[in-house]
């Protein structure tokens, strides 16, 4: 008998949408061409012969997308301990207030006095999120974490030109999320790594031998990606303002300090929130996220326009900011999703915020605590919301963390971030998040326990795995050296 | 707390493993001068039926969104979603998975996404596409900047006055901080891109136009692809309105480069802006240079077809700072939803539906003209047109909306040279009467 819960079961076959379907169907619901016709007079050379898209009916969608999700694997279908990822319960009621008739019907550019109730939304959950990160100014614009980062850099790149400054440099510890660098370097600086000290955080002492008055500042995750707060942040933001520079905070791992840190005592000048993490928004296999930026009053001109504004009575948008970075979205960013983040804060109110925040550690450090015989420990101090181990001890039987991962599949288990950070070789970051249970930790610790042990015992059992699911393990260099993106 | 599963006895036992005595201690090591000062202020929790009314009463505050028809387009639409589309998208298997890191279990998001590009690249007439860009702005600059790649040396690049205001201002943003040089091209009489100043530019590297353009006219696509290539430039094709491709040749079949948009028609509701769907396509020999995730079709050990994926040496995962973008999370359930709905039409339905936008704009535009309004462009255009008044059309537009009705919005924020004339919009959504109702309060 397998310890969790995954079994070998029934997998329906499904081709691919155009293998399928006979010309003629349909599954829409025409409507009336209650008008004349006179699409016979637009000018031939212009025209085209519309898609070669297949004609399937109503059954023929839902069988095939019914069956597709089958072979998928999302947090209402088990564990999904996914590290840096926050993968918690999506509650079904944010859905639903999201799906609310008058919300989703909204138009975007109607006159303010038309869409007040939108208005507030974005205007309340803005202050919201003032208050959870200890900042002063919020736009929620950005569409996901990356594009939080975009505007942060933006940020710096203006607050420095207004200063008559050039820099060109910034800081990036060794332990960042790749999309740092990534959003360092589209604005123009050029990233320079600092490395965590032995102990998994940063040196401010190496932090200062870095830091001089041609570097913007520093980036930083904090909690850091090895789930280690940054116990000198304070010191580190102090060298990096005692420079003249600015501190950019990356909020992805926010999920472990809700009322418990504030982030602007520790010296963080803007920082991004990952909504579809700590906030509850699912990701939807890649998403849409939401990746809302949060700031100091002094860089508060240099946000995204529009602003959204609270008069007297009303709610109106703000377009007039001279030093506003500008537009990052067409209209105000993922709103739906801002929706879901609102609704969410407001069925947890303060004391379950935190309390959330304090369980997702204690989970993380049970976890933690309870593997630890059987895998390797990065680093052997409390952790915050996520632990990472390594395959060390399981390389002497020359299995990885890769083979162990597949092996969880079989089990029933998404596996944690693997091989990332990238400080930690073949690293396993475990976040439970709070919303687990410990019946179900307990069940998958025993199951990695046992994953373990056919690591000592059957180590071709794990190589070979995974063997229930839909597919066995892909050649991914096939896929990169010849691609084939379209069918 | 429904969502937080802990018993006081399981903390207990959990703390005990921990070696904790309580669980603030599980935070000791937080330096006193960054801890949270006293407790957040936040409303008091709402129950799910408190939170229901709440949300009502907002709703109720959208007054947009309880009128009968809003004539207005402008880069959000309003289609036909059918019932089964977010009901067959919403499953939680689909809802709640992360980016499919691992392939083996979610096989159902990677076939729909490779589906997707399939679909859209078969749509806009190219050849390859992305997974998704957050928007038709973003995608945009983003195509803006892989064109700037492809050309290396060249720093200039001109985008037309006719592309969606706010896209160009998102465009601006994106290229804020690099060494680059945006050239806007003016609308000439027709409503259409007016090329003449490319000829004075040295090291143009793209032009990006749209077609439908913002006031809804079709640009002449292959006369433009011959123009800018003769130009030595690339040419980016965007759009705001998809639908138009099921009537009008696509981009790709005109000769573009890249080509993106917004996908927003496609199943998402307008939902104030957003979520919506950056679509992204381009030629198979530029496949190594877009931006985003993408899917690639492969096969696993025992020779079975699978989905994975791909080219992630192009990525910010791997190439940090040399990554082609630092996008990460994209809009997957968007593009699945684009996907469903694409299949839901079918080629036929898109044909259909594409013509049905054509004919019911073209109707009230024609009754409006004949109740004296006048276009300002006389260019074809699909579901989107502009017109002007020999009176001032706010008390019209005003008593319209007394009954409901959201007619046009009108173009002076945007485009001082256009004050006074408005922009409207017509797709399969709108009933005749609705129609009628506009042109008839125009004669009174």
């Amino acid at each position: 008998m397998m310890p969790g819960p995954g079994r070998s079961g029934l997998i329906l076959e499904e081709p691919l949408l155009w293998e399928k379907g006979k010309e003629g169907r349909t599954a829409f619901s025409m409507p009336e061409q209650d008008v004349p016709e006179c699409s016979g007079e637009v000018d031939r050379e212009l025209l085209g012969n519309g898609p070669d898209f297949p004609d399937l009916s109503e059954m023929d969608i839902v069988r095939h997308y019914t069956r597709l999700s089958t072979w998928n694997f999302g947090i209402d279908t088990g564990m999904y301990p996914l590290g840096s990822c926050t993968m918690k319960y999506n509650p079904k009621i944010n859905e639903k207030m999201a799906a609310t008739p008058g919300i989703a019907a909204s138009h975007p550019l109607l006159a303010d006095e038309l869409s007040q109730g939108a208005l507030q939304v974005m205007f309340e959950l803005q202050t919201f999120l003032a208050t959870l990160t200890g900042m002063d100014a919020v736009s929620l614009q950005p569409a996901a974490g990356a594009q939080g980062e975009m505007a942060g850099m933006l940020v710096f790149a203006s607050y420095f030109r207004k200063k008559g400054e050039k820099r060109n440099k910034i800081l990036i510890p060794d332990t960042a999320h790749g999309t740092n660098p990534a959003s360092a370097a589209l604005c123009g600086f050029k990233p320079v790594q600092v490395k965590s000290g032995a102990d998994g955080i940063l040196d401010p002492k190496i932090v200062a031998e870095l830091m001089d008055e041609e570097t913007v500042g520093i980036m930083l995750t904090n909690p850091n990606t090895l789930g280690l707060f940054e116990e000198s942040i304070r010191e580190i933001t102090a060298i990096v303002h005692g420079k003249g520079g600015l501190v950019y905070g990356d909020g992805a791992n926010m999920n472990a300090v809700m009322g418990l840190v504030d982030f602007k005592r520790c010296g963080i000048d803007i920082m991004h929130l990952n909504l579809h993490k700590t906030f509850s928004t699912p990701h939807g296999g890649g998403g849409p996220g939401a990746g809302p930026v949060c700031v100091v009053e002094e860089l508060e001109p240099f946000l995204p326009v529009p602003r959204i504004v609270k008069g007297r009575d009303s709610y109106h948008l703000e377009v007039d900011c001279p030093d506003s970075i500008g537009r990052l979205h067409a209209f105000f960013g993922n709103f739906g999703v801002l929706v879901r983040a609102y609704s969410y804060i407001l069925s947890m109110g303060a004391e379950n915020l935190k309390k959330a925040s304090q369980l997702a550690v204690l989970n993380a450090n049970y976890v933690r605590e309870s593997l630890r015989d059987v895998l390797h420990l990065a680093y052997d101090k409390p952790c915050m919301h996520e632990c990472v181990f390594s395959d060390k001890k399981q390389q002497e039987h020359k299995i990885s963390t890769l083979d162990m991962a597949k092996r969880l599949i079989d089990h029933g288990y998404h596996p944690p971030t693997i091989y990332f950070p990238l400080v930690v070789p073949g690293a396993i970051m475990i976040e439970p998040t709070e919303t687990e249970n410990k019946d179900d930790l307990d069940q998958f610790i025993t199951v990695f326990k046992d994953v373990a042990r056919e690591a000592r015992e059957d180590g071709e059992r794990l190589r070979q795995s995974p063997m229930h699911s839909k597919v066995r393990r892909l050649d991914e260099t096939l896929a990169a050296r010849s691609p084939c993106l379209t069918g | 707390m429904r969502y937080l599963p802990h018993t006081d006895t399981e903390i207990m036992e959990m703390l005990a493993v921990s070696g904790h005595n309580q669980v603030e201690d599980l935070f000791a090591h937080i330096p006193e001068e960054c801890r949270y000062q006293g407790e957040m202020e936040l409303p008091e929790p709402l129950s799910e039926w408190a939170l229901t009314d709440h949300f009502q009463n907002l709703a109720a505050n959208i007054r947009s969104s309880s009128a009968k028809a809003v004539l207005l387009g402008a880069g959000s639409y309003s289609h036909h979603i059918p019932a089964i589309v977010p009901g067959l998208i919403n499953r939680s298997e689909f809802l709640t998975a992360y980016t499919p890191y691992q392939a083996e279990m979610s096989q159902g998001t990677l076939q729909g996404i490779f589906e997707y590009q399939t679909l859209t690249a078969r749509l806009l007439g190219m050849e390859v596409a992305n997974a998704s860009m957050y928007d038709g702005a973003s995608a945009l600059a983003e195509a803006i900047l892989m064109a700037l790649r492809l050309t290396r040396k060249k720093h200039t690049v001109a985008i037309s006055a006719a592309i969606h205001p706010h896209y160009r201002e998102v465009v601006r943003t994106y290229l804020q901080a690099g060494p680059f040089t945006i050239v806007e091209l003016a609308v000439g009489e027709d409503g259409r891109t007016d090329f003449s100043a490319l000829a004075n530019i040295d090291d143009l590297a793209a032009v990006a136009l749209q077609s439908p353009n913002f006031f809804g006219v079709i640009e002449d696509l292959e006369r433009a692809a011959q123009t800018i290539h003769s130009a030595d430039a690339l040419f980016i094709s965007c759009f705001s309105e998809p639908f138009a491709y099921g009537l009008f040749r696509s981009p790709g079949a005109s000769g573009a480069d890249i080509v993106c948009g917004e996908g927003q028609s496609f199943g998402m509701s307008r939902s104030f802006g957003g979520p919506g769907l950056g679509m992204f396509a381009c030629r198979t020999k530029y496949q190594r240079s877009l931006p985003g995730r993408v899917v690639g079709e492969t096969v696993d050990v025992e020779g079975k077809r699978g989905y994975v994926l791909t080219l992630a040496t192009r990525e910010q995962h791997i190439r940090r700072e040399k990554a082609t973008s630092n996008i990460c999370s994209n809009q997957g359930l968007c593009a699945l939803t684009a996907a469903a709905y694409m299949a839901s039409l079918g080629g036929t339905g898109m044909r259909r539906i594409a013509r049905l936008n054509y004919d019911k704009a073209a109707y009230l535009r024609k009754g409006l003209v004949e109740a004296g309004a006048k276009l300002l462009f006389r260019t074809p255009t699909f579901n989107e047109f502009v017109l002007c008044f020999d009176d001032d059309f706010e008390p019209v537009r005003n008593r319209l909306l007394e009954k409901g009705i959201v007619a046009g919005m009108e173009l002076g924020n945007f485009y001082k040279e256009y004050k006074g004339a408005y922009l409207f919009c017509v797709t399969e959504t709108t009933s005749k009467a609705v129609l009628d109702t506009v042109i008839k309060e125009l004669r009174i």
